[in-house]
């Protein structure tokens, strides 16, 4: 390999790694893709919800042999207090179309099959194979990777850092800089196993139908994060994100915000007398917009978690991860096909299709959020859940106090906890930040 | 019906499978009198609960059970007080699930 050169090495062999490598391998190109893992999907974790359009448009087929788990017919959102949660549950039979829209899926599974397809399109896959250090030569340009494997210097025209959102490469090599603890999320999670008629029953589901919870509140002990619960076929996804700063602030422990989360008098049912077989953590990037860095120079291009394209929002990553590889993957084939250079002006084309597609005009539209949140976090993920579960509560509760008396004091409560002002702008500031 | 059990972040890690490199930890901290904010704070933050902190009031870790999410070096990476690494290739946590 050591005197081999190659059209494109890919670092990294997650969602967007894959998508490069599968674009560029398709189209004839020489293609070598570096995973440190044992087998591709060893280092990843995900809640995990794949969208499906994103991956259609790469393999239009995948149905018919990818590792899909169950496809989503319902959705919860959920805001809770210690002992409550008040929902939005949208459940349709529309979702149960021929070609379901959303699937959970296991990632360490999906990935190695992924990896199968990008394999048979003929690029040339090195697991257990860290790329450690960029290669460039004097003027900045990058030529290629060393690696682990007894240091050797593999040369490529063009590298795709598809390394996930610590990104060392990248950052090491000065392309861009070190995630900021205000712009990565810390999640834990744990996969538990139950029979799939179990889950099928706590969740009203038949045969293949899933359920995904969403849950924001004071499970997050004021630090900007949100609790998540995926049914699989026979397995239940659970965990929680938390921003890193909030965490390194109130010293909370995440495994415990984890546990609490679990023992929530609304969770709890969900999960109980299952068996847990892993405990994961890993960062995700929740900058957005203002976060993304220089997409690409000579000699390289980065895409996926490593250029922070996380849609915090709406949690959605892998499909923006998988869109920015293969767009990058198509961009370096023509650039290619043209007989130009990798050079920085030619890679600009990646830049021009990502600003073209949903990736960057849904990042683009939250671009105030993060920094909303974060300016709020009391609000939203204090006062207001508490405030709406006791706004629900005196609803629903029937104790001979009069309707009128009720409203009156529930809009108290809240004027006493926000001020006024303070409701009206939080209202106005988060319909802008959405909008 | 069972109930859920609460488990200690060693039992967890229990659950996990791991290529262990020998004599080769990846993440090591600087030498230190008194722990920063950032550093003192993975006592409590790290998930795998590398983290400890002596009789001294300084600072150590053990990277047995990491889960390489970068927590730490996220925190403590661009001030020097933690040099990170990823295991070398095949080493390390290895996700069934993921
Ligand atoms: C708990 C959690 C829940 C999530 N839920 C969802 C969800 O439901 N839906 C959704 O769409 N997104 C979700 N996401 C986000 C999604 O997982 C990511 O956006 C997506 O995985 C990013 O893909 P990627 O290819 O950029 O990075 P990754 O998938 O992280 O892949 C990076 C790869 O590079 C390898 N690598 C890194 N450095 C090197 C190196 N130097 N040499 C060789 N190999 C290297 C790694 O081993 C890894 O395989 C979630 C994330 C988390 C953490
Ligand atoms: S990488 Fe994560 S799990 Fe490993 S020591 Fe750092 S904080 Fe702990």
């Amino acid at each position: 390999m050591r005197n081999e050169k190659f059209d494109a090495i890919v670092v990294g062999a997650g969602m967007s790694g894959n998508a490069a490598a599968y674009a560029m391998a398709v189209r004839g190109l020489k293609v070598l893709q570096l995973e440190r893992g044992e087998y591709p999907g060893s280092k990843n974790v995900q809640g995990a919800i794949l969208y499906a359009d994103a991956l259609e448009e790469i393999i239009p087929n995948f149905r018919e042999d990818a590792p899909l788990e169950r496809h989503l017919i319902e959705q919860r959102f959920w805001i809770m207090d210690s002992m409550s949660h008040t929902g939005i549950h949208y459940r349709s039979d529309d979702f149960n179309q021929r070609r379901p829209n959303r699937y959970t899926i296991i990632r360490a599974q999906f990935d190695k099959w992924f990896s199968a397809r990008v394999r048979e399109a003929g690029c040339t896959v090195l697991c257990e194979t860290m790329a450690t250090k960029l290669i460039k030569d004097s003027n900045g340009s990058v030529k290629g990777v060393y690696t682990d494997r007894t240091g050797e210097s593999i040369l490529a025209d063009v590298v795709v850092l598809a390394e996930g959102v610590n990104g060392f490469l990248g950052t090491r090599g000065h392309l861009r800089e070190t995630p900021k603890p205000d712009s990565v999320a810390l999640a834990v999670k744990e996969m538990h196993f139950l029979p799939e008629d179990v889950i099928a029953e706590r969740f009203g589901l038949t045969a293949g139908e899933g359920c995904v919870i969403e849950a924001g509140g004071t499970i997050s002990r004021g630090i900007p994060g949100l609790g998540f619960l995926y049914t699989n076929k026979e397995s239940i996804s659970i965990g929680i994100g938390c921003l890193v700063s909030g965490l390194a602030a109130t010293m909370e422990k995440p495994y415990d915000i984890l546990d609490a989360f679990k023992h929530h008098p609304s969770i709890r049912p969900l999960i109980a007398g299952s068996e847990v077989k892993e405990y994961a953590a890993h960062l995700i990037p929740e900058g957005g917009f203002r976060a993304i860095p220089q997409l690409f120079g000579n000699g390289w291009v980065v895409v996926g978690d490593a250029a922070q394209l996380n849609n915090a929002a709406h949690r959605e990553g892998s499909n923006l991860a998988m869109t920015s590889g293969y767009l990058a993957g198509r961009a370096i084939a023509d650039v290619k096909d043209h007989g130009r250079s990798m050079v920085k002006a030619n890679l600009s084309l990646y830049k021009s299709m990502l600003y073209e597609s949903f990736v960057i005009k849904d990042l683009m539209k939250h671009k105030d959020m993060p920094r909303f949140l974060h300016a709020n976090c009391q609000s939203f993920f204090v006062h207001y859940p508490k405030l709406m579960s006791q706004a629900a509560q005196s609803f629903v509760r029937v104790d001979g106090t009069s309707k009128l008396e009720k409203e009156k004091a529930t809009s108290a409560a809240f004027f006493k906890a926000r001020s006024g002002w303070g409701l009206i702008s939080d209202t106005v500031r988060l319909a802008r930040a959405w909008r | 019906m069972k109930a859920i059990i609460r488990q200690r972040v060693e039992d967890k890690l229990y659950q996990n499978r791991y290529l262990v490199d020998p004599c080769r930890p990846h993440i090591s901290v600087r030498k230190h009198v008194f722990p920063s904010p950032n550093l003192l704070a993975l006592t409590q933050v790290c998930p795998a609960k590398c983290y400890q902190l002596n009789d001294r009031g300084q600072v150590t870790i053990v990277t047995d059970g990491c889960l390489e999410c970068g927590t730490c070096w996220v925190l403590c990476g661009a001030t020097g007080e933690i040099s990170w690494k990823y295991p070398r290739g095949g080493f390390g946590v290895l996700f069934k699930f993921g």
